[in-house]
This record gives C-alpha cells, sequence and structure tokens, in this order.
C-alpha cells in the first residue's frame, strides 16, 4: 500500500526522528516559592550538553502573559517551543479583546493538558515546568513533569532542586516571606545546590511577579567558598589513594 | 548492541492509598495526601478523593496524571448524563461507567487504582472495588494502591464481611456504626503510614451519609 506524505512522516523511517527520545540540551533545577506579595523563582543559567556545559547565557524563566512566569528545567529547545506556542496563545486570547486574560490557573492547567497529551503520543516534552503567577491578589505556584503529573504547593523545585532545596524551602519558608527574605532563601537554595549540582553555573537570575507584572533580574553570581582543607588536597589521609 | 539510553517510560506510580467501608446507612472513603515519585515526595497535601455525583465520591491512586484525565473523563460524561436525564446519576451506574471508561482504554491503560463509594437508591452504603482495566466488584469494604497489601488483610480480619459464594447472598455491608469505621480508617491508615513510604504526611476522611457530605483530616506520619 501506497503511503500518503502524512503517513509517511508518522510510519516512515523518519519517524524516529521526529520524536525526543532523550534531552539533548538540559538545563537543571528551577527553584520558586510564594512570598508575601507573589511568587519569587531562581534558575541558573547553564545548559548541558550532556556532560558538557554547553551554553552559559540560557534564559530559563520567561513571562507569559501578564499574570504569569513560566520557569522550566530539561531540554532547552522543547521549552523554547513551547514558549513559541504559549505567545501564540496569549496572542489569540488578546485579540477577543473583550478585557479578559489567562491567568496563572488557566495556563497551569492548559500546561497540563498540553504535557499530558504530548506522553500520550510517546512525543513528550522533556521538562519539568514551574508556574507562577498573581491574578486578582490571588498567589498561585503550580508545577508540571514532562508526563502530564501536576500539584500545586507553597515552594516547589524540579529536579536536583527536588533532593536539595525543597529540605531548606520546608525549614525557612512561611507565609508571609518578605522580598528580602524570600530572594535570601532562595539564594541558600542556588548556593547548595551550586555546591552540589555538578551541572549547576554560578550564573543565575531570580525573578518576581506580583500583581504589578513580572520582573527577571540581571544575572549574577553567589558568593562561594571553596577554601576548606578538605578541598585543598582531598587525597591527604586517604592512604593507597594516588 | 547495548542501549545507550533508557526509553521513554510514559507511566510513574505516585503512590497513595485509598480505602473505602460501607455501612447500612454510610459510606467512608478515605486516602492519605502524600503524592510521591520515586523516593521523592512532590507534595504533602494532595487529595485524591474526588466528587463525581451527590452520593458518589471516587478515590484513586497510581499515575496522578491518569488519574486526573480518567477524572476528568467521568465528570465529562457525567455532566451529559445531568442533562439528558435531568438527574445525578447513581452509584451503580457510575461504577458501571468507571469499568467502560478504564477498560476503553485496555491496550493502553490508565495507570489507576480505584475505590468507588457512595449510597445507592434505597441509602445504603456501597464500595466497588477495581484494577486499571477495568474489572470491578462490589463489595463491603476496600484498600487499593501502594498501601492496600498492609491494609487490605487488616481489614478482612476486623470486618469478616460473608462469602460472596454464599446461598442465598449475604449482604455486603459492614455491621459497623459510622463512628466505629472511621476510627477503623484511622488505625489502619497509621499501621499503613508505618511500613510503606508512599502513604503519609496527612488522612482524608470523606463521610457520606443521609445529611449529606462531611469531610475529616488526621494527621501521619511525615518521614
Amino acid at each position: 500500500m501506497e503511503l500518503n506524505h502524512e503517513q509517511q512522516t508518522q510510519f516512515g523511517p523518519q519517524a524516529d526522528s521526529q520524536r525526543t527520545l532523550y534531552p539533548y540540551v538540559t538545563g537543571t533545577s528551577v527553584v520558586a516559592l510564594k512570598y508575601k506579595d507573589g511568587i519569587l523563582m531562581a534558575a541558573d543559567m547553564g545548559a548541558s550538553y550532556g556532560s558538557t556545559l554547553r551554553y552559559k547565557s540560557v534564559e530559563r524563566m520567561k513571562a507569559v502573559g501578564k499574570h504569569s512566569l513560566l520557569g522550566a528545567s530539561g531540554e532547552i529547545s522543547d521549552f523554547q517551543e513551547l514558549l513559541r506556542s504559549l505567545d501564540e496563545l496569549i496572542l489569540y486570547d488578546n485579540m477577543w479583546d473583550d478585557g479578559n486574560s489567562l491567568g496563572p490557573k488557566e495556563l497551569h492547567n492548559y500546561l497540563t493538558r498540553v504535557m499530558y497529551n504530548r506522553r500520550n503520543k510517546f512525543d513528550p516534552f522533556w521538562n519539568s515546568l514551574v508556574l507562577g503567577g498573581v491574578k486578582n491578589g490571588e498567589k498561585y505556584l503550580g508545577m508540571v513533569t514532562m508526563l502530564g503529573v501536576n500539584f500545586e504547593d507553597n515552594h516547589v523545585a524540579t529536579g536536583f532542586g527536588n533532593h536539595l532545596a525543597r529540605p531548606i524551602l520546608r525549614d525557612g519558608w512561611h507565609e508571609d516571606l518578605s522580598y528580602e527574605d524570600g530572594v535570601k532563601l532562595l539564594e541558600k537554595c542556588m548556593r547548595v545546590l551550586l555546591y552540589r549540582d555538578r551541572s549547576a553555573v554560578n550564573k543565575l537570575q531570580i525573578a518576581k511577579i506580583t500583581e504589578e507584572g513580572v520582573t527577571v533580574s540581571q544575572p549574577y553570581s553567589l558568593k562561594t567558598f571553596w577554601g576548606f582543607s578538605a578541598f585543598q588536597n582531598p587525597t591527604v589521609g586517604a592512604e593507597g589513594s594516588w | 548492541m547495548k542501549k545507550e539510553h533508557a526509553s521513554f517510560n510514559p507511566y510513574d506510580n505516585n503512590g497513595g492509598t485509598c480505602v473505602a467501608i460501607a455501612g447500612a446507612d454510610y459510606c467512608v472513603i478515605a486516602a492519605d495526601t502524600r503524592m510521591s515519585s520515586g523516593y521523592n515526595i512532590l507534595t504533602r497535601d494532595y487529595s485524591k478523593v474526588c466528587k463525581l455525583a451527590d452520593k458518589c465520591l471516587l478515590a484513586s491512586s497510581g499515575f496522578q496524571a491518569d488519574v486526573k484525565a480518567l477524572q476528568k473523563v467521568l465528570g465529562a460524561r457525567h455532566l451529559i448524563y445531568q442533562h439528558q436525564h435531568n438527574k445525578q446519576m447513581s452509584c451503580p451506574a457510575m461504577a458501571q461507567l468507571l469499568s467502560n471508561t478504564l477498560y476503553y482504554k485496555r491496550f493502553f491503560p490508565y495507570y489507576a487504582f480505584n475505590v468507588l463509594g457512595g449510597l445507592d437508591d434505597e441509602g445504603k452504603g456501597v464500595v466497588y472495588t477495581y484494577d486499571a482495566v477495568g474489572s470491578y466488584e462490589k463489595v463491603g469494604y476496600s484498600s487499593q494502591g501502594s498501601g492496600s497489601t498492609l491494609i487490605m488483610p487488616f481489614l478482612d480480619n476486623q470486618l469478616k464481611s460473608p462469602s460472596p459464594l454464599l446461598l442465598p447472598p449475604q449482604d455486603a455491608v459492614t455491621p459497623l456504626s459510622e463512628a466505629e469505621a472511621v476510627d477503623l480508617v484511622k488505625t489502619t491508615f497509621v499501621s499503613a503510614a508505618e511500613r510503606d513510604i508512599y502513604t503519609g504526611d496527612k488522612l482524608e476522611i470523606v463521610i457520606l451519609n443521609a445529611d449529606g457530605i462531611r469531610r475529616e483530616y488526621m494527621d501521619l506520619r511525615k518521614d
């Protein structure tokens, strides 16, 4: 039987190459929390190609519409593709010109459906997404994984952050965290990640979203201390080692 | 040739335990609120109990994304039913609908383990228990999910339901009072949280009776 073009791309020899079977260029953890006036989110700017640090200035947090902030870890190209389709969604929504706009709750729900739909096609977006936002005085913070698993919480973290940052967040988080204390808490998390996650880099951004809108900070680095004597010559005292 | 990458796995197990007990004039449906993935706890406050109709509650564990999709399908089908029949779906009807919905995806299943609890047309408690592909049975009590292996034998021991092989068939509802059933559920979950790492944080108990729906919460181990 002859296959038409659409069937060929679906079932033909190129079929495999049209699916993300594994990620290529990936970003590491995103950490986010609710604070007094909205949401704070942090992510570094590294993007790894396997274990190679391939890119060092990748923005992994972007504003989506007026009320939301999206952060992503995982495949960078999938994230950028997602941002394109989200921009289109916002544009088409805006064209109704009815004064309504998609809030963070709606966007998060939309993302859960997109991610789940793609996993059903065995063609996933290889990301963990963090969506934060404020609309009508209501703060919102949620997460979606590549399989469509989703939830809301007062603080979230993807990837390594789930292991290393969330215990710190559980310890230090409270309902009416000020902006300064929120940033301090996020930096505490990012510093631990920088020390312990090998794909993390010391160039990060912190994004803030409040009723007033989104601001993503200029890239900056954290103060670190590598001068522990155990770091200086780790083989001292390890007899028989080189 | 050696495989270089693990292939894409469309499923995850987010854990969790569900229990339902049917009484003469009530039904107790309960589940813990922990959501996990592997050794990670994703959140400590995720409700697994979903209200499908006035007298019909569904508790589900397994793969959260599938569970959510399943709840959405059932919710949409129930909305259509309401428009066509101008009434709420009965619990036995919802039980059959759930079975059909699960079997519809027999060859790419919803990885969801459900217990459906509610009241029948006479106001008597009913519990239906399922596997992931839609096999179901009407019972007096049941447990599903990661802690079911710990809870089910305990329930069997405490509730001693009449054998379904008895002729004439015996009523499956438990002899307990509502308060006793709620206490029993609390006990089972405390025990399950002790040994099952996917069960814990908080217990959500939903009680359905002639007065309506009531919710109770109890803290569980957080480790």
